[in-house]
Parts: structure tokens; sequence; C-alpha cells
């Protein structure tokens, strides 16, 4: 097509598939809550849940693959290998990148000791997998910072409903986790549950 | 919360007059707390062998096995942690947290040097210089025990650095890996095995964790030898075991006494006891005719459904309502559950209620077959065996008083009127109850 | 070499994956927990059941040598 150059192409490819990513990782983010409080996506079984939340996180890590080649072999703007993993190491839009480059250590990361989870133990994924809740919203700032697109526009929508959802998947999960009765309370509440069982019963 | 009445001691057990006199073993002659001098000048000095394992050949010999309710052999446990290597820690638990046995704090504060002794010669066999006692937080215990401890060290008697550690009021407590979890500074909350604790358990070293009572008799066997120890008790199940007798008038002993002594040596069944309890709230209720025939060994009562356990033996008395007391307990000991594992935090609870229901006199017919069904499905399915525990305490008691069971689904109770004899005490409130206040 | 389910009762939470992805050999209790059977896996599950370990979101799901 006439007019568009190289350089052009790269910097709307990384644009976009950094669109998708965030897409991506938001739903990745509301799978995660889901599975971890036993929620259910109706009609599918429980392992789509799971298995949803894994193939659509490695699916991400490619999309984001994509999205720093481009950045980087973009000759318009400088970013440099550096940059891709160490914050502020960029010479364009310093912060932004550097958001990104947060992002993208704590992805790596989540996905590394996912794919080792049976050899580092249950504990230890558990504890590194916490960081899912920073490296979101550090993607989110990325996104917004690093360029103008999603200040405006449809993409501001799009933009505020990934928000609405993980905030939604959060509060939802919050909600949850209050309702749920502590460790030392646990017997104490079947027992309740069963006296109320047990006169209704008797009130027949 | 303590075991009815105010444990007077019996020094010895009635025995065939063929046996040499052997008793007391564990508890003073003359009823009074033996001191340090006391101890030193009837057993004489701490024989330590002077190096890691060499003891544990004589302990193996003499078939000693762990008298806090699981009876496993000692000689072997001694074994594998010595042989686990690395730094091994040495655990004595008088947690004690069965509601019906007092023989631990008993021996605690009658022969807190056989222990003691018992605890450093333990550690030297599998080569620790570290050792806890691990004791129940009420009694006055820990206090005591601890100056007792320094007294020892002043007198350079003690090897191993022995800590004291006061055990939260949690069923629970004394269960190996939830006692370990409080030595390491954490609730009292059992663990999922494998890693098993003479493998990874204070400090994430291979630990020994040995009754009070168990190390006693360890004590008296390095002093005596192997065959002095087998010189009572029957070939199988060598030796004496304290025990925690409770009769039908509510008096409670706590008694030494040869394992394969019979029952009606030690429970008065003068026709007013209507069933016996055997291994505490985890053990198995046996019929009177029944228990009157059988003996205190585990041989003899676990084909019979209960255990010799840590030598709780408790006597129901005629008058009091079977099921109602079942109920009491189930309710107890659900609430002591730590809550960890589905099966145990969801079988226990209903369980109580069903069996409160049955003894609160409405007829309820299907219940029986769910009590069933829960039971099956609790069992065995925890990380620890409370559930296993209380589904054969509940088991055995459905079978025992399946007679007043039927009165009850009628609309009749045969012992109404009757009031609540075990001893029950209050369950926990919150979270903090698993760990000892600061 | 055979091998043996277990579960790490204090682990699992009942998320009941295991009872989906095999449910040959795990079936689920009254209350969402599984039951496991008391016979080693035969051989014709034995990828089957890697993959139930692998997919419990808890890592409670545990293959161990068959004693």
């Amino acid at each position: 097509m006439s007019g568009i150059t190289s350089s052009t192409a790269l910097w709307y490819a990384s644009r976009a598939t950094g669109i998708i990513c965030l897409v991506l990782l938001t739903a990745v983010m509301v799978l995660g809550i889901l599975v971890n409080r036993q929620g259910r996506l109706p009609g599918l079984p429980r392992f789509a849940v799971t298995g949803l939340h894994r193939n659509l996180s490695l699916l991400a890590v490619g999309f984001l693959a994509v999205h720093v080649a481009t950045a980087v072999a973009d000759p318009f703007v400088t970013i440099g290998l550096a940059a891709v993993v160490i914050p502020l190491a960029s010479p364009y839009r310093s912060a932004w990148i550097g958001l990104g480059a947060v992002s993208l250590d704590l992805m790596i990361a989540l996905i590394v000791t996912s794919l080792a989870r049976a050899r580092i133990g249950r504990r230890t994924w558990r504890a590194v997998h916490w960081l899912a809740y920073a490296s979101w919203p550090v993607a989110l700032a990325h996104s917004i910072g690093s360029s103008g697109d999603l200040r405006g526009g449809p993409l501001l929508a799009l933009a505020a409903a990934c928000t609405l959802a993980v905030a939604g998947a959060i509060g939802w999960r919050v909600l949850r986790t209050l309702r749920t009765p502590p460790r030392a309370r646990r017997v104490a509440a079947v027992l309740s549950s069963q006296a109320v069982l047990s006169n209704q019963a008797g009130a027949r | 919360m303590t075991a009815r009445g105010t444990g007077l001691l019996i020094a010895g057990s009635p025995r065939p007059a063929d046996r040499p006199a052997q008793f007391p073993r564990l508890l003073p002659a003359d009823g009074r707390p033996a001191g340090l001098p006391a101890h030193l000048a009837q057993h004489g000095p701490l024989p330590y062998r002077g190096g890691p394992g060499r003891l544990i050949p004589e302990v193996t010999e003499s078939g000693l096995t762990g008298r806090g309710g699981a009876a496993f052999p000692v000689g072997r446990k001694l074994a594998a942690v010595a042989a686990a290597g690395r730094r091994p820690v040495a655990v004595a638990n008088g947690a004690e947290s069965e509601p019906l046995s007092a023989k631990d704090r008993t021996l605690l504060r009658y022969s807190p040097h056989l222990v003691l002794d018992g605890l450093q010669l333990a550690a030297e066999a599998v080569g620790a210089r570290r050792a806890v006692l691990y004791l129940h937080a009420d009694f006055s215990l820990p206090g005591q025990l601890a100056s007792l401890i320094s007294e020892r060290r002043t007198a350079g008697l003690d090897r191993a650095e022995v800590e004291v550690v006061a055990a939260p009021p949690r069923f629970l407590s004394g269960q190996e890996t939830a006692a370990v979890n409080v030595i390491n500074g954490g609730p009292a909350l059992p663990a999922f095995t494998p890693p098993r604790t003479f493998e990874r358990g204070v400090g994430g070293q291979p630990t020994l964790v040995q009754n009070v009572e168990t190390l006693a008799h360890l004590a008296l066997i390095a002093r005596y030898g192997a065959g002095w120890f087998r010189a009572v008790g029957t070939a199988d199940e060598p030796g004496s075991m304290l025990c925690t007798i409770g009769q039908a008038d509510g008096s409670s002993a706590v008694a030494e006494a040869a394992l394969g002594t019979p029952l009606r040596d030690l429970l008065r069944f003068s026709g007013q006891v209507q069933a016996v309890l055997a291994g505490g709230y985890h053990g198995g209720w046996l019929p009177a005719g029944q228990a009157e025939r059988l003996a205190l060994s585990s041989a003899a009562l676990r084909p019979a459904g209960a255990s010799a356990g840590a030598g709780v033996l408790a006597a129901l008395p005629a008058g009091t309502c079977g099921l109602a007391e079942m109920a009491r307990v189930a309710r107890y000991l659900a609430l002591e559950s730590a809550g960890q594992c589905g099966p145990c935090l969801n079988g226990l609870p209903r369980i109580a209620t069903a069996l409160a229901g049955l003894a609160g006199i409405r007829p309820d017919g299907c219940v029986i077959a769910d009590l069933e069904r829960w039971a099956g499905l609790a069992e065995g399915r925890g990380a620890c065996h409370h559930p296993d525990g209380a589904i054969r305490f509940v088991r055995s008691g459905l079978q025992v008083f399946a007679a007043e069971i039927r009165s009850h689904q009628q609309g009749t109770c045969t012992a109404a009127g009757g009031r609540a004899f075990l001893p029950v005490p209050a369950g926990p409130d919150s979270e903090n109850d698993w760990r000892m206040p600061r | 070499m055979s091998k043996q389910l277990r579960v790490n009762p204090i682990a699992c939470t009942g998320h009941g994956l295991c009872a989906e992805l095999l449910p040959e050999l795990i079936t689920l209790d009254e209350w969402g927990y599984p039951v496991l059977p008391a016979r080693p896996v035969p051989p014709g599950l034995d990828r089957e059941a890697r993959r139930a370990v692998a997919s419990c979101p808890a890592l409670a799901l545990l293959l161990s040598p068959a004693p």
C-alpha cells in the first residue's frame, strides 16, 4: 500500500499486539480469580476454566513476544533490547516503557514458576503467583502511557471495560472470601447449618 | 476440664504370685513426688552409653512400644531418627490432650526425673543435642518442670539442652505433627505426611517424638535391662503401663499395671457398670459383660473394636444415657477438628448433630443410615487420625448402645433424668485457640 | 513401576478437576472431595493420571510409588 513505510507497519503491529495482550491478560486475570474461588463458566466443565486460564496466558505470551519484538525493531523509536526487561533503560518514554518491562518481568516469573509448579512445591508457587495482582495493573498503566491510543475513542472504552472486568472479579473474590468462614470456624459453621436443617425437619 | 476426681495413686496392681515383685516401677512407692536426690538414690546415676545408637539394641530387645496411644516400637523409631543423620531433635510429648487421661501429668508430678532421664538417653541414642519437653499448659507443669531442668543443669546431669514448650489446650495438641508445629512457633495443627517427623520435624531436622511415659520406661530399661522390663506383661506386649481408670461412681485414679492384666482387676464391675470406654475419646465402647472378660492389651482390645490406647479406661454407670454421652463427646470431637480437611470438617459435625438428634428423643428414621455413610466418608481421609478415632468411638457406641437408640427412636430413654457423666471441655473459640497465648 | 494416587487433604479444597479428568478412578463425595481408589493406577490410565495430577489447581493430587 502506498505511503506506508515498514517503520509504520512495525509501529502499528506493536500497538495492535499490545492491545490484544491487554485483552488476553484481562481474561487470564478474571479466569485465574474464577479458578481460585472455584467459579464455573456456564456449560463448561471445571477443567475448562483452568485450561482456558493456562492456554490464554500462553497465547498472551506469544502476542507479547511479537509486541516486544516489533517495538524494539521499529527504527522510528529507540527502545533497545535491554529496556524489554530492565525498567527505565529505554530512551523513548522511559517511564511508560519501564512499566512494560516491570510487567513483563513479573509475567516471566509467573509463567516460569507455573510451568515448573510440580517441582518448586505448592507454597513457593502460590507465593509467586500473587504477583499477578501487581503485573496486570502495571501492564494497564504501561498501555495507557506508552501511546496515545487508549486515551480516547473506542480503545478508551476497551481499556475501561478491561479495568471493570478485573475490578469486578476482584470485588467478587473479596465478597466470596468474606462470606467463607475462617478455618477455626469451619466446623462451627457446619454445625450451625445442621442445626438449622434439623430444626426444619423437626418442625415438619 | 480434668478427669473426674483428684487422681489418687494406686502404686501397683494385683499380679500372679509367681511373678517377681516388680511394682511399682514408674511411680514412687511412698506416693510422694521424687526429687532429684531421692531419684538418684533409688535408681542410681543416669547411665549414658557414651555415644549415639548404643542404647538402641537394648530398647529393641525390650519390646518397648510407645505409651502415647499408637504403640509404635520404640527401638525402630530411635533407629529411624538416628539413621536420618543431620542434627536430630528429641521431643518428650507430655501434652496429654485426652480429657479422660491423667497419667502423664501424674507421672510428671511424681517421677519427673525418670522422664527427664529418658529424654536425655533418647537424645543421646539418636545423636541429638537439643531436646524439647512439650507439656500441657495447665496444672503448673511448665513452671515446675522448668525449675527441675535448671536443677539438673546445675548438677551437670543433662547433656542435651532441654527447652520447655507449652501445648495449646486443644485435643489435637498431642498429635505428633501438631506438636512439631507448635514447637516450631506455629499453631497446633497437624501437617500432611510425608515427610514424617522422623525425617523432618522441629527446625526441619529429623525429630524423635515420644510420650513422656515411654521415656520413663526407657530410663528404667537403660538401668535394669531389657530382661527386667520383659519380666512383666505378655510375650507380645511386654512391660507395664500407666492407666487412668475412671470408675462408675465417678472416682478416678492413675494406676500402673502389667500389660495383660484383666480389666476386672482394674475396674470395679459391681453390676452398676453399663459399658466401658477403652482408649479414651479415640477408643471404643465395650459392653460391661464383654469388658469383664477382656485384658489390658492390644491383642485383647483391638479385635473387640477398642484399644489399650494411652491406658484410658472409663466405666459408664447404669442410669446414664450412653447415647447422650456419645452425642456430647462427638460434638466435642467435631469442634476439636483442625478444620483443614474436607471429609473431617464435614463428616464429624454432621455425625455429632445426628447423634444429638437421636439423644434428644426425636424419632428420626434415616439417621442411622446417614451416620453410617458419613462415618464411611470421614474415615481414613484426613491428614491425621482424628476422624478415624472419632469414628471408632461413634461406631462402637452405635453397637453397644443399640438398645438405647431403639428406645429413643420409640420416644423413651432408659436413663431419663440421668446426669452428664463424661468430662467434655469447652471447645475452641477462635483462631488463636490453636496457639499458646504469648 | 506402578503408582498410587494420593491426595493431600489439607491442600485439597474440592475443586473437583481430578474427578472430571479421571472418572474411571476418582469420584467425588457428597461434599465435593475426591475419593481415591485403594489399588494402584492401571498402566493404561497412567497418562490420564499424570494429567490429572498436573491439573489440580491446589497441587493436592499426588502420584507416589505404590507400596
